[in-house]
């Protein structure tokens, strides 16, 4: 067998033998590059607009976990005073006589109902996939950007738009939408319901219709990008796990995105042309309403067809990045790669037809729900094949213990702890105790939320030097996974107890119920330790913000050592990412320790006698 | 103030982390960064340990410590029967995934530390084992399987409907904002139609119909009480937006849904002061129930069942109580009798009863009963001179027609005649002060004779009786308000000699 180099100028092999697109001979190149507005503002360059997602992403993540603080604050300390907030709040902390503050119900509601939406689909939506679809997709595949940069420009600024009005509307005298982040009918529908359906409703509405237009742009984009624009010799079972999973992850919004919008469409044609899709049999304030013959389960069923597949839209991409980083940092191909690429695809084609297990208890006939079960258990096992493939990725590594590693592993102890109450709530029988109760809110906080988040700051360390061309700080890294981490379990596992005894999710308060009020001191620890966790992640706020400036510069184009193209592309890469040709593809993206090398990158060929790293499949 | 020194802590603090970490990398690139990084390594590795012991220790002991405050453990079995299946479902479901748990966590971290980097390592180049990759797609897909099996035969047992002829109690349960309204079927065993359109808030809170005769005994009481060990289905309904019929302690949810009634069929197995018992040897259990009244009742003897909102309804949805019991047969019987219809108690006769001046079948029955032992009283007692009051004669206005529904009254009175052969009474006829004294004088000759001559139709024989007008002489009432009127327009019963 030949020998394979080892030592090699990247520049020179992609000059040499990569693929010439005449892209510098059009001169379009800069011209929308040019000035700060079209380079910063207005950009159309995948790089751009991913940091502008994250970003964005940032924002409202910090938005969001305040909201929760405070609300966390009314749960776990419902006697001390929150007087202190109202220069904040205004009229919804209400002071009595002895000076005591305490939350508006109707205000707790509204915060907890804009957490949810704010984090799952602002920060965990676009955020996380909006931002690394962006940059990653064309930098591993070979390509100058993504199909269509102009869609790509509008994606971002639908979602900015879609934030600012959910912004406004949290300033409006009546509050924000207060009806969970479901937004169940008629609790919705109607304005007399409740104070936050009136115009907090409708601005809700209309800012999550332009977040599904922002989704379709750039959904549409990532899958024309992925299956037209791959270099030379990237074939489908070429393309790293991240790509695997951000395709699915926009074919799965692609599908069912639009469904949520007709469900929204419905609803406002309820709030305002006196239809009646989910209404009917209502007597409400006083009066019978004259609209019947709708149904409020229509809009469940809208909802979740959406609802389910959203949580793996926000969970794949987490997924693709830690087999990335993973992979890379225990200096091991990912074990069993055409496996992990299958269970995406079957936990993308599952997803579809599992999402009435959230409606077990909703009064759809009990018969159907037998389905439900089925499919949703079924799920269990590639979900449980992609860990113990994670798993297996360690033994025998090299593995370097970095902030990005940090996480990745972080990620997979949490999908576990996460995925195996799920399996508790997809067996009907025991959701009839489990159903919105705290058994829930953890099952799904651990598997979505800090998974999801563990995956992004995992990608976010990862690529922070293809970003900004600097590293973020290891030492603040690392206090933020400790802290991060413990924090998490520490929040998130009491509420399996609390959720056990049977306390309802959704709760203003605990004192009505003789059972529900016996647990004062988890809550009072559970609020201690959100605070703790909201602390660190402003640390990680500081870290990255303070990193793009000031943070160790990366001296050479591979930091990591790693075999997938976006490393091939110069430090600071510009439009159209490579100075030259593109580099052409020759092998899979894991060839970590083969015959000896520690890493081999994707463009550099095969030799004579070499054997593919996937072989054998 | 306080703000501003939270704020300058909460900035000193940042300032000095960015220092660490400064300093820290500083101290890196004089020892070499490969050194550094080495070091760094094996710290993290050796923390990855301990924080995987620490944290199964902590989920292992926290579980066990929280264990009597939760589902299916300590005092906190399930009360109804299809409870228990779910509870040990439940169990099975935690011992398979709490070894899966245990596993893969200790591997987890165990291999991050095993296999840290460090100098002249390589690692093992192992991209796919296809046995592997079976065996771990295989053991899943066999306990999955074993999951749903079990799990779909107690749902389908625990959601299928009464059959026909079964023997269950049916209540219903309509929950509207903010609060639950619990209604019985009453005597007939039947809940009456309702139709939301209906609904007054003053006097129809649940919209019932009330020219459905099964309604006339439905009853709404504040608190739901149910027998032990009887199968009961509850209707569940909303009045607007959706709610959740939850009871904890039975295991029991489904969402209340408006215009899609709903239901759930449950069996109560532990009486509440069972319960109690139940509770009573759990120290956390002995403690005063209100903290400030150390000699009160402790905790377990103020335990109640309750019924809570599970779906998000506005901003009252915290606190949707209501209180369960559940008592013997014997105290169920005793419990239902003392119920009164809301039909009965808020809208008989009243403008918006169609049965507004008819008798109800329930109504002539009771009578029946109030006058037998009203004349047994009377029968009873030492000295003659009781007067029964005949409650249901009517007659025509300012006429002596009498009634047809009179007729209920009369042959009860007829009936107890025949049977007490030797008693002799009079009838008395009673107006009220309107109109002219000598007219109401004859009209009350008129209706007293009016009845005789029923009765005496009827067979009593006329020597037996004697009819006596006493005109406006002697109310019962005022005369000032309709109702008093009302009440001295009557015709009374005297016995004259047993
Ligand atoms: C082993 C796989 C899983 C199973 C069997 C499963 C099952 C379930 C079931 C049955 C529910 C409904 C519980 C209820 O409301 O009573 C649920 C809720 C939820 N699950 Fe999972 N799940 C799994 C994995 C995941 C993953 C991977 C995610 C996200 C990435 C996720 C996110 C959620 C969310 C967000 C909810 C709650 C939504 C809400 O009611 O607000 N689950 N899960
Ligand atoms: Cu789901
Ligand atoms: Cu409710």
């Amino acid at each position: 067998m030949a020998e394979l180099i080892t030592t090699y100028d990247t520049d020179a092999i992609i000059a040499e033998k990569g693929y010439d697109d005449h892209f510098h001979e059009h001169h379009h190149g800069d011209k929308y590059q040019s000035g700060f507005i079209h380079h910063y503002i207005f950009s159309m360059d995948h790089k751009i607009i991913a940091r502008q997602f994250l970003i964005t992403g940032i924002f409202w993540a910090i938005i969001g976990a305040a909201m929760s603080i405070i609300f966390r604050l009314q749960l776990g300390f419902p006697e001390e005073s929150l007087a202190w907030l109202k220069p904040l709040l205004g009229k919804w902390i209400v002071v009595d006589e002895a000076g005591i503050g305490t939350l508006a119900p109707e205000f707790y509601y509204a915060l907890v109902t804009m957490h949810g939406t704010i984090l799952v689909f602002f920060v965990l939506t676009a955020g996380l996939s909006g931002t690394f679809s962006n940059l990653l997709i064309p930098l591993q595949i070979g390509a100058r950007d993504m199909a269509s940069p102009f869609l790509n420009m509008l994606s971002y600024w639908f979602f900015f738009m879609a934030g600012v009005v959910m912004f406004y509307s949290l300033f409006l005298s009546t509050g924000p939408f207060s009806g969970g982040w479901t937004a169940y009918p008629p609790l919705s529908a109607l304005p007399q319901a409740s104070t936050g359906s009136g115009t907090g409703m409708t601005l809700w509405l209309v800012s999550l219709t332009l977040f599904v237009v922002s989704v379709l742009l750039g959904g549409i984009n990532y899958i024309t990008t992925v299956l037209n624009l791959r270099t030379q010799g990237m074939s489908l079972w070429r393309m790293p796990l991240t790509i695997w999973a951000f395709f699915v992850t926009a074919i799965l919004g692609l599908l069912s995105f639009p469904v949520l919008a007709s469900g929204f469409f419905m609803l406002i044609f309820d709030r305002s042309l006196g239809t009646s899709f989910f209404l009917s049999d209502i007597f409400i304030n006083g009066q019978a309403l004259d609209r019947v013959g709708g149904t409020p389960i229509l809009y469940q069923h809208l909802f979740w067809f959406l609802g389910h597949p959203e949580v793996y839209i926000i969970i794949l991409p987490a997924m693709g990045i830690s087999s990335e980083v993973l992979s890379v940092h225990a200096r091991k191909p990912i074990f069993g790669y055409k496996a992990m690429v299958l269970s995406i695809l079957a936990i993308g084609f599952l997803s579809f037809i599992v999402w009435a297990h959230h409606m077990f208890m909703s009064g759809v006939n009990p018969f159907i729900s037998n389905f439900f079960v089925i499919f949703t258990l079924i799920i269990a096992v590639p979900s449980a094949i992609k860990v113990f493939n994670w798993i297996t990725t360690l033994w025998g590594g090299n593995i370097r213990l970095n902030s990005a590693m940090l996480f990745a592993i972080g990620f997979v102890s949490m999908f576990i702890s996460g995925g195996l109450t799920g399996i508790f709530l997809g067996n009907s029988a025991i959701d009839i105790q489990l159903h919105d109760t705290y058994f829930v809110v953890a099952h799904f906080h651990i598997v979505m939320g800090i998974a999801a988040f563990f995956g992004m700051f995992a990608g976010i360390y990862h690529w922070y030097p293809k970003m900004f061309g600097r590293f973020m700080s290891e030492t603040m890294g690392r206090i933020h996974f400790w802290g991060t981490l413990i924090g998490a379990y520490a929040i998130f596992w009491p509420m399996h107890y609390i959720g056990m005894a049977g306390v309802p999710r959704r709760y203003y308060s605990f004192d009505t119920f003789d059972a529900f009020s016996h647990f004062d001191d988890m809550n009072k620890f559970i609020t201690i330790a959100a605070i703790v966790v909201f602390a660190l992640q402003l640390l990680f706020v500081l870290n990255f913000f303070y990193s793009i400036w000031k943070g160790k510069v990366v001296k050479s184009r591979n930091p990591w050592g790693a075999t997938t193209l976006e490393w091939s592309t110069p430090i600071d890469p510009g439009h159209g990412n490579w100075p030259g040709k593109i580099p052409s593809v020759h092998r899979w993206a894991y060839d970590y320790g083969k015959d000896g090398i520690e890493f081999v990158p994707q463009y550099i060929p095969m030799v004579e006698g070499e054997e593919a790293g996937d072989a054998g499949h | 103030m306080l703000g501003l020194v939270i704020f300058a802590i909460i900035a000193l603090i940042a300032v000095i982390i960015v220092q660490l970490s400064k300093v820290s990398e500083l101290a890196a690139s004089i020892k070499g960064e490969e050194e550094a990084r080495i070091q760094g390594n094996n710290r993290t590795a050796f923390w990855m340990v301990i924080f995987m012991i620490a944290f199964l220790v902590f989920c292992v002991v926290s579980a066990l410590y929280y264990k009597d405050s939760m589902l299916g453990y300590g005092p906190h079995e399930s009360a109804s029967e299809h409870g228990l299946d779910l509870d040990s479902l439940f169990d099975v479901t935690l011992i398979f995934t709490g070894i899966v748990f245990i596993l893969t966590q200790i591997v987890l971290f165990w291999f991050s530390y095993k296999y840290r980097e460090q100098k002249g390592r390589k690692a093992v180049f192992f991209p796919h084992n296809a046995m592997l990759e079976y065996i771990w797609t295989g053991i899943p897909a066999v306990v999955m399987v074993y999951l749903v099996v079990q799990g779909l035969f107690v749902w389908n047992e625990t959601m299928s409907d009464v059959e026909p002829g079964e023997d269950y109690i049916e209540i219903e349960a309509t929950g509207y904002q903010f609060a639950w309204d619990i209604r019985y079927p009453g005597a007939d065993g039947k809940l009456g139609t309702k139709n939301f359109r209906l609904i007054n808030p003053a006097n129809n809170p649940l919209g019932q119909d009330w020219s459905d005769r099964k309604n006339i005994d439905d009853f709404i009481p504040a608190e739901i009480v149910l027998p032990v060990n009887k199968k009961v289905r509850v209707a569940i309904n909303s009045k607007d937006v959706l709610h959740n019929f939850y009871l904890p302690h039975f295991r029991v949810k489904m969402d209340a849904v408006p215009g899609l009634p709903t239901y759930f069929i449950f069996t109560p197995i532990k009486t509440t002061e069972e319960y109690r018992e139940g509770l009573k040897d759990y120290p956390e259990w002995q403690l005063p129930a209100d903290e400030t009244e150390p000699d009160g009742p402790q905790r377990w003897e103020a335990f109640d069942y309750e019924l809570a909102c599970a779906e998000l309804c506005g901003s009252g949805h915290y606190s949707m109580r209501k209180v369960v019991k559940i008592v013997s047969e014997a105290e169920y019987e005793e419990w239902l009798s003392k119920q009164t219809s809301y039909y009965m108690s808020n809208v008989r006769n009243t403008d918006i009863d169609p049965f507004k001046g008819e008798l109800l079948g329930l109504e002539i029955a009771n009578r029946k009963d109030a006058l037998v032992s009203q004349f047994n009283e009377a029968m009873g007692a030492d000295e003659l001179g009781s007067i029964i009051n005949l409650e249901h004669v009517f007659f025509d206005t300012g006429s002596a027609n009498l009634r047809e529904i009179s007729k209920y009254e009369l042959q009860n009175v007829a009936d107890l005649m025949k049977n007490n052969a030797s008693v002799q009474f009079e009838l008395g006829g009673h107006t009220d002060s309107q109109g002219d004294d000598s007219a109401n004088q004859v009209l009350s000759d008129n209706r007293a004779n009016a009845v005789m001559n029923y009765l005496s139709n009827l067979g009593v024989s006329s020597a037996r009786m004697k009819a006596k007008g006493y005109g406006e002489t002697s109310p019962i009432e005022s005369n000032d308000s309709a109702e008093g009127r009302q009440a001295n327009r009557r015709t009374e019963l005297k016995i004259t000699s047993k």
